[in-house]
C-alpha cells in the first residue's frame, strides 16, 4: 500500500460573506505526515473537510479552486463522492462510534462497499483492530456495544474502522483533543507508524504534539496559508513574522 | 436555612400532582371495572368478546362487530399512516433543505393540533365521496361512502402529522457526530439513515408509532362522522363500521333506560383503556429491549 499525494490549488470557502479559506495552494506529500496548525478559527478543519468532501454538508457553503488527489479533481464533474471517502479516511475529534456492535462497526465501511463474505470481513476486522493495538483488548467482546469501550478505546476504533476501507489518505482532525494523555500517546505512536503505508493531514492546536508527529507543516492564520515547508524550518527557522509568533505562543 | 426548607416544601408538594395523576388511571380502571361489573354478571366474558349478536332489547350485547370494527379502521389507519409518516419524517430530517424544513415542520405541528371534528367534517365533506364515486367503482363496488376505508382514511390524515412530527424529533436527535461517520466512511445519505440513524432513533420511532396507534384506537368523533354506525363485523374495506369509541358516543346518555346498557358501555370503555395500556406495557418491553441492544 502507498498513500497519495494531494494538491490543493486556489482554494476559496466562503460561508455566507464570511471567507473561510483564502486562496490556499499547496501540495502534500505522500507517505508523511503534514500538520495543520494555527489558532482557532482560521480554517484548519475547513481545510481537512475539503480533501474529503465532507465540507458538502455544510448548506450555503460555496467552493472555489481544486482539490487534486492522485491527480484527480475531487470536485470535478463525474466524481462519486462515496468512492472518495472510501479512498479518503477520515477521524474526528470527538470518538464518534456508530450505533453498533464493535465487529459492525469495523466491518461498516467494507460492507457499505460491497464486500459481504464473513470470512473477510473477519479478517478485516483482526486486522485492523491489530493495527490499532486493539485487538487483544476486545477480542472477547466484539459483538459488544462499540459505546461501552472507553473513550481512548473509542478514538482507536474509529482510527481502526477508517483503515478498514483500506483508504490512501488519513485526515485527522485534533484527534487527541479529547483523550486522556495515556490514550493520547497511543494514537500518536500508532499514526507516526502508519504513515508508511498512507498520506496523513492532521490538524492540531497543539505545537508540541506537532513537533513530535509532524514531517511537514501548514501554517494557517485567518483563512491565509501563512507558511508551509519541512517540519524543522518552520518550527525553527519560520520565514513569516506571523509565524514566529504563533509559535513562539504570542496568540494562541 | 429558609432556601432548605423551601426546598423541601415544593419537594412535597410536587409529589402531590405527579403522584395524583398516576392514580387517576388506577382510580378509572377501578370505576369502570365496577360500573361493568352487572353485565360482567350476567353475561359471561367470551359471550361479551366473541358474540356477535347485538340486541340490547333482549338483553344480548355481543361486542364483537364494535371490536370488529375498532380493528380494522385502526389497522387501516397504521398500515397507511406508518410508512407516509416515517418518509416524510426521514425527509425532513435527513434530506430536505434548511427552508423547505422549516416550511414544512410548523405546517404539520399546526395539522397535528387541529381539533377531530374538523377532519371529521373535512371527512363527509371530501373522502366519503371520493370513496363512493372515485375509489368503490375503480374495484366495481357500490357504497355509500361511510366504510372502514373512509374512516380509517380520516383517522390516517389525524395520525400522520402526530407520528411525522414525533419521528422527525427522535431522527433529529441522533447525533451528528454518527451521521458524519457513517457518510465520512462513504455511505449514502439512504444507507447512513438505514444502518445509523433509523437504528438509533428506532426506540423513539417506536414510542411515535404507540401514540399514533393509541390515538387512532380512541379517537371517536371524527370517525364516527364517516363509519357509517351499522353494528354489524365489516367483511371489506367498503363495508360501513361500528368502532367502540364511536358505540360509547352515540349511546351513552341516550339508552340508558334499556337495562344493563349503561352498564355494557362501561365495559366497552374498561376494553379501550386495557388495550391501550396493555399495548403500551408491550412497547415498553420492546423500548426496553431494544436499548439494551445498542446503547
Amino acid at each position: 500500500m502507498a498513500g497519495k499525494p494531494i494538491t490543493i490549488s486556489h482554494l476559496n470557502v466562503r460561508i455566507g460573506d464570511r471567507n473561510i479559506l483564502k486562496d490556499i495552494s499547496v501540495s502534500i506529500p505522500p507517505n508523511k505526515i503534514t500538520a495543520i496548525i494555527g489558532p482557532s478559527g482560521c480554517g484548519k478543519s475547513t481545510m481537512l473537510k475539503c480533501m474529503n468532501r465532507m465540507i458538502d454538508l455544510v448548506e450555503e457553503i460555496d467552493i472555489e479552486g481544486d482539490v487534486h488527489i492522485d491527480g484527480e479533481n475531487i470536485y470535478g464533474s463525474g466524481i462519486d463522492v462515496s468512492l472518495l471517502r472510501k479512498k479518503v479516511g477520515m477521524i474526528a475529534q470527538t470518538p464518534n462510534p456508530l450505533p453498533m456492535s464493535i465487529y459492525d462497526n469495523i466491518a461498516y465501511g467494507p460492507r457499505i462497499h460491497g464486500q459481504r463474505k464473513r470470512t473477510d470481513l473477519d479478517e478485516i476486522v483482526e486486522r485492523c483492530l491489530n493495527t490499532v493495538g486493539l485487538w487483544s483488548e476486545v477480542k472477547e467482546r466484539l459483538e459488544d456495544p462499540a459505546a461501552k469501550l472507553s473513550i481512548g478505546q473509542q478514538q482507536r476504533l474509529c482510527l481502526a474502522r477508517a483503515l478498514a476501507v483500506q483508504p490512501e489518505v488519513l485526515l485527522c482532525d485534533e484527534v487527541t483533543s479529547s483523550l486522556d494523555p495515556v490514550s493520547a500517546k497511543h494514537i500518536e505512536t500508532e499514526l507516526s507508524s502508519l504513515k508508511n503505508d498512507y498520506t496523513i493531514v492532521f490538524v492540531t492546536h497543539i505545537l508540541r504534539q506537532a513537533k513530535r508527529l509532524a514531517d511537514y507543516v501548514i501554517f494557517l492564520y485567518l483563512g491565509e496559508l501563512v507558511e508551509y515547508g519541512p517540519a524543522n524550518e518552520v518550527f525553527f527557522h519560520p520565514k513569516d513574522p506571523r509565524t514566529a509568533a504563533y509559535i513562539e505562543g504570542v496568540f494562541g | 436555612m429558609k432556601r432548605q426548607i423551601i426546598d423541601r416544601i415544593v419537594g412535597r408538594l410536587t409529589f402531590i400532582p405527579a403522584f395524583a395523576a398516576s392514580l387517576l388511571l388506577i382510580v378509572m380502571t377501578g370505576v369502570l371495572c365496577i360500573r361493568s361489573q352487572e353485565i360482567l354478571l350476567n353475561q359471561s366474558l367470551p359471550t361479551l368478546l366473541f358474540s356477535s349478536v347485538w340486541q340490547p332489547m333482549a338483553g344480548k350485547f355481543g361486542f364483537l362487530p364494535f371490536i370488529a370494527g375498532t380493528v380494522w379502521v385502526t389497522f387501516v389507519a397504521m398500515a397507511l399512516s406508518i410508512p407516509i409518516s416515517l418518509f416524510s419524517a426521514i425527509y425532513l430530517s435527513q434530506y430536505a433543505h434548511r427552508r423547505i424544513k422549516a416550511t414544512v415542520q410548523p405546517l404539520i405541528d399546526l395539522l397535528a393540533g387541529i381539533p377531530s371534528i374538523v377532519f371529521g367534517l373535512f371527512g363527509v365533506l371530501l373522502l366519503v365521496p371520493l370513496v363512493k364515486d372515485l375509489i368503490a367503482p375503480a374495484f366495481h363496488i357500490s357504497t355509500s361512502g361511510y366504510c372502514v376505508l373512509t374512516g380509517g382514511l380520516v383517522l390516517a390524515i389525524m395520525v400522520v402529522p402526530l407520528i411525522t412530527s414525533i419521528a422527525f424529533e427522535v431522527l433529529t436527535a441522533v447525533p451528528e457526530d454518527m451521521r458524519i461517520a457513517s457518510l465520512a466512511m462513504g455511505a449514502n445519505r439512504w444507507e447512513t439513515v438505514k444502518y445509523v440513524v433509523f437504528r438509533k432513533a428506532f426506540p423513539g420511532i417506536v414510542a411515535a408509532v404507540v401514540l399514533g396507534f393509541s390515538r387512532a384506537f380512541g379517537e371517536t368523533m371524527a370517525v364516527l362522522m364517516v363509519v357509517g354506525n351499522v353494528a354489524k363485523i365489516p367483511s371489506s374495506l367498503f363495508d360501513p363500521a361500528y368502532p367502540i369509541p364511536a358505540l360509547i358516543a352515540n349511546n351513552y346518555g341516550e339508552m340508558m333506560s334499556i337495562p344493563l346498557y349503561d352498564s355494557a358501555l362501561m365495559f366497552a370503555a374498561l376494553l379501550l383503556l386495557v388495550v391501550v395500556v396493555i399495548f403500551n406495557i408491550i412497547a415498553n418491553i420492546v423500548l426496553i429491549r431494544v436499548k439494551r441492544g445498542i446503547s
